[in-house]
C-alpha cells in the first residue's frame, strides 16, 4: 500500500464517520469489561436498532477512558458527557440513555467532561484511547494511523527520523529514563546485517497499568511507532514482550498484527518500497526481572529471564548477539506524534530535562482511580487532590509510592513539587513506569516496606549475592522489626546493607530493590522507631500489633 | 549438515498433544521458543508434569536440564494439576493497601491451604499473583478466569463455600 492508497482508505473511513451524527462510545478495556460493559455495549447496541437509527446512531466498542473508578464508562457525543456506573442488569436505564441523545443527559449518571480528572489532562499518549474501537484497523487509520510511518519510508532518511526523535528530547517510559533519540542513533550506527526492534510490554511493576491500556486501547500505535524505529535503525524483525497476565492485551496486539500486515502496513516490503519489517508476539511467563532488558532479551530467547552485565550493551550485542533496540509500551506511543507534529512541538510540552507528558496509573486511596496523562512537572497535590479527586473517607494523605518496587514512598512535604524525572530522583525516589499508589493515613509505612521487600527477593534471579542475599537480609530484618523484635540498630544496619545492594547488584532490580526501605526509613523513621521501642504498630497492621486488624475488603 | 528428524514420536494418542506439536512446528523446532511451546503445555493440559517437558527436551533437541531449569523459573508455569475451580488473589500494590493481604489470609482459613496450594478434594487452587493489572479496582480477585473487582471477603467467602463443602474440613 502507498501513502496515497492509504490517504484513500483514511478518507472513506472518514466520509463514513461523517454520516454517524450521534455516537455512544463503550469502554471494553478490561477494567470497565470487568464490570461487565460487554452487557451494558450489547444491550445498547439492541436498543438502538430496535429505534430503527442504526445508520445515524453509533454504538462503538472502544478503549479505555481512564476514570476506571467510574466504571463501566461510556460517552456520548454530541451531547459531550460520560456516563459513570451504568448497571449492566438495568435495560430501563440504558434505554432511557438512547432515548436521551437528542436531549438533556440523563442526570443520575452522567459525568460532565469538564471535572479535573479529564479537563486538565493532557491526552498524547492516549489521544486515541477511548475514541476508537482497538480491533478496527480502519478507525485507526481514519485518524492518521500509519500516514506517519508510510511518510517516514517515502520521504524522509533514516538519519533524519533518528535526528527527529533526539531533538524531541524524549526519555525512556520505562523508568530509566535514557535519551531515546541517543538510543536509537546507537542502534542505527551499531555494525550488523539483522537488528531487532523489541517493544517492552511487561509491566511488571506491582500497581501500574499504562502499558496494558494503550496496548488494549490503541495497539496500531505501539506498532506504527516499533515500525517508525525500525525503519530509523534498519531492523527488520521485531518482538513484542508482553506478560501473561495481560491476555486482553496480547490478544488485540496479535488481531493488530494481522490487519496491519494484511494491509501491507506491516511485514514485506512495506509501502511498496524496500523496506520490510516483521513483529512477533513473545508471551512472557511472569518473572518481575524480565523487565530489565538483557533478562528481557534471553527470555525471548527462550531462556531463563537473568540479566547479565552490561557491556555489551543490547545496542550492540542484543538478542542473537545483533545490535537490538528495547523500549517501552509508552516510548513507542510517543513517536508517532513526534513525528506527525516535529520535535519541537513535543519539546514545548515538560520541563526542563523531562519533556512531552507522563501516564500514571492513580491507584490506592484516592477518588477517582484510573489511568491519567498529564504534562511533566505537573504538582504531585494537583494529580492527588485535583485529578485524583482526593483521599475518600477524609482521611490524611500519609505517602504516595512511585516507581513500584524500585521507588520509594514520597511523603506529605513533597506535594507541592513538580513530577518529573529529577525531581522524583531528588526526593528519594524514581519515576519508574508511572505507577502511583497513593496511601492514607492508615498505611504503615514498615509493613510497605516490607511488601516490597518480600516482592524483591522472591523476584531475584538468584544470579548476584548482593541480591539474592541482600534482599533476604533486608526482609527478614523488617520482618523482625514488623513483630515486634527489631532494635535500634536495624535501623543503621538496614541503611548499610541498603546502600552495599544498591552499588553492588547486578542489575537494575537489585540495584533499586532497597529504594522503598531507605525512603521509608528516611521520612518516616519515627514509625519504625514506634515498632521498635513500642513493640506496636499504631496503624494495626503489623503482627506486633494487638489492635484487631482491618476488614478486608473495605 | 543432517536435516533434523523433526517428528519424536507423541507420547499418547492424546489430541492435545497435536497442538504443542503445532506451536512447535510453527516455530521451526527453534530452541528460542521453549516458552512459547511450554505456554501451549499448559494451556492445553493445565500443568506441566514430567512427560510434557521430556517430549519438549527431545523435539526442541534441548537438554532435559535446560527445560526443566526453564519451567521452574517462571511463577507462570504451574508442575502441579490445577484444582477445578481457581481462585487468584491480586497482591499487587495497588490491591495491597486497599486489603487484599487480609483478604488472601482470609480465603487460607476457608479453604485451609495456603496460597500455592490445591485443597486435597482437588475442587480449589489459590493462586496469588503479582498484579494483574487491574489495580484501579482494588482488591481484585480472579475467579475461574473472571476478574471479580473491588471483591468483597463476604462474597468470595460465599462462592468459595460453593465449592469447597463441608465434608472437606
Amino acid at each position: 500500500m502507498t501513502l496515497d492508497e492509504l490517504q484513500e482508505i483514511a478518507e472513506s473511513e472518514r466520509e463514513a464517520q461523517k454520516k454517524i451524527t450521534h455516537r455512544i462510545n463503550v469502554s471494553v478495556a478490561a477494567g470497565c469489561l470487568s464490570l461487565h460493559s460487554d452487557v451494558v455495549f450489547n444491550i445498547l447496541h439492541e436498543e438502538v436498532k430496535k429505534r430503527g437509527m442504526e445508520e445515524s446512531c453509533k454504538v462503538k466498542a472502544v478503549g479505555c477512558m481512564g476514570l476506571c473508578a467510574a466504571g463501566p464508562l461510556v460517552r456520548s457525543e454530541p451531547q459531550h458527557t460520560y456516563y459513570r456506573g451504568l448497571p449492566p442488569d438495568s435495560p430501563e436505564v440504558l434505554s432511557a440513555i438512547v432515548d436521551s441523545i437528542n436531549g438533556r443527559p440523563v442526570p443520575e449518571f452522567a459525568l460532565s467532561p469538564e471535572i479535573p480528572f479529564f479537563a486538565a489532562q493532557k491526552r498524547i499518549v492516549l489521544e486515541n484511547c477511548g475514541e476508537i474501537d482497538p480491533e478496527r484497523i480502519e478507525d485507526y487509520i481514519g485518524v492518521g494511523g500509519y500516514q506517519s510511518l508510510l511518510t517516514c519510508i517515502a520521504k524522509r532518511s533514516r538519519e533524519d527520523v533518528v535526528q527527529e526523535i533526539i531533538k524531541s528530547g524524549l526519555r525512556g517510559r520505562g523508568g530509566g529514563g535514557y535519551p531515546t533519540g541517543l538510543k536509537w542513533s546507537m542502534v542505527a550506527k551499531a555494525a550488523g546485517e539483522q537488528k531487532y526492534v523489541i517493544c517492552n510490554a511487561d509491566e511488571g511493576d506491582p500497581g501500574a497499568f499504562m502499558d496494558r491500556s494503550v496496548l488494549e486501547s490503541d495497539p496500531h500505535r505501539v506498532l506504527e511507532g516499533m515500525a517508525i524505529a525500525a525503519y530509523a535503525v534498519a531492523a527488520t524483525k521485531g518482538y513484542i514482550y508482553c506478560r501473561a497476565e495481560y491476555p486482553l492485551a496480547v490478544k488485540r496486539l496479535k488481531v493488530a498484527i494481522r490487519q496491519a500486515e494484511k494491509l501491507g502496513l506491516l511485514g514485506k516490503r512495506i509501502g511498496e518500497s524496500d523496506f520490510s519489517f516483521e513483529v512477533e508476539v513473545r508471551i512472557g511467563a511472569g518473572a518481575f526481572v524480565c523487565g530489565e532488558e538483557t533478562a528481557l532479551i534471553a527470555s525471548v530467547e527462550g531462556e531463563r529471564g537473568v540479566p547479565r552485565p552490561r557491556p555489551p550493551f543490547p545496542a550492540y550485542s542484543g538478542l542473537n548477539h545483533c545490535p537490538t533496540l528495547l523500549n517501552n509500551v509508552e516510548t513507542f506511543a510517543n513517536i508517532v506524534p513526534i513525528v506527525r507534529n516535529g520535535a519541537e512541538w513535543f519539546a514545548s510540552i515538560g520541563t526542563d530535562k523531562s519533556k512531552g507528558t507522563k501516564v500514571f496509573a492513580l491507584v490506592g486511596d484516592v477518588v477517582n482511580t484510573g489511568l491519567i496523562e498529564v504534562p511533566m512537572g505537573m504538582k504531585l497535590r494537583d494529580l492527588v487532590y485535583s485529578l485524583g479527586g482526593g483521599i475518600p473517607d477524609n482521611k490524611k494523605f500519609k505517602a504516595v509510592q512511585t516507581g513500584g518496587p524500585s521507588g520509594g514512598c514520597i511523603p506529605e512535604q513533597f506535594l507541592d513539587m513538580g513530577v518529573d524525572y529529577e525531581s522524583l530522583m531528588s526526593a528519594g525516589s524514581i519515576m519508574g513506569s508511572g505507577g502511583m499508589i497513593v496511601m492514607d493515613e492508615t498505611a504503615c509505612m514498615v509493613d510497605v516496606a516490607k511488601f516490597f521487600m518480600d516482592f524483591t527477593r522472591d523476584e531475584s534471579c538468584g544470579k548476584c549475592i548482593p541480591c539474592r542475599v541482600g534482599t533476604t537480609q533486608l526482609h527478614g530484618m523488617l520482618e523482625r522489626i514488623s513483630e515486634g523484635k527489631g532494635r535500634m540498630e536495624d535501623l543503621d544496619t538496614l541503611e548499610r546493607l541498603g546502600n552495599m545492594v544498591k552499588r553492588t547488584a547486578l542489575c537494575g532490580l537489585g540495584q533499586t530493590a532497597p529504594n522503598p526501605v531507605s525512603s521509608t526509613v528516611r521520612y518516616f523513621r519515627d514509625e519504625y522507631v514506634q515498632h521498635i521501642t513500642n513493640k506496636t504498630c499504631a496503624q494495626g497492621k503489623c503482627p506486633c500489633s494487638k489492635a484487631p486488624s482491618t476488614a478486608a475488603g473495605k | 549438515m543432517q536435516p533434523y528428524p523433526e517428528s519424536v514420536p507423541l507420547p499418547s494418542a492424546d489430541k492435545r498433544w497435536k497442538l504443542v506439536e503445532a506451536t512447535m512446528r510453527r516455530h521451526g523446532y527453534k530452541a528460542s521458543a521453549l516458552i512459547e511451546v511450554l505456554h501451549t503445555v499448559q494451556e492445553s493440559f493445565g500443568y506441566l508434569d514430567d512427560t510434557s517437558l521430556r517430549f519438549v527436551a527431545s523435539s526442541l533437541r534441548i537438554p532435559i536440564s535446560k527445560v526443566f531449569g526453564v519451567a521452574t523459573y517462571y511463577h507462570f508455569f504451574s508442575m502441579k494439576p490445577p484444582g477445578e475451580h481457581t481462585c487468584v488473589v491480586c497482591l499487587g500494590t495497588g490491591c495491597y493497601v486497599k486489603g487484599s493481604g487480609e483478604l488472601m489470609k482470609m480465603i487460607e482459613r476457608e479453604a485451609h491451604i495456603c496460597a500455592g496450594e490445591t485443597t486435597p478434594d482437588g475442587k480449589l487452587s489459590l493462586v496469588a499473583a503479582r498484579c494483574i493489572g487491574s489495580c484501579s479496582l482494588a482488591p481484585a480477585v480472579v475467579i475461574d478466569g473472571e476478574v471479580i473487582p473491588r471483591a468483597q471477603a463476604n462474597a468470595v467467602q460465599e462462592q468459595l463455600r460453593r465449592w469447597i463443602g463441608h465434608d472437606s474440613r
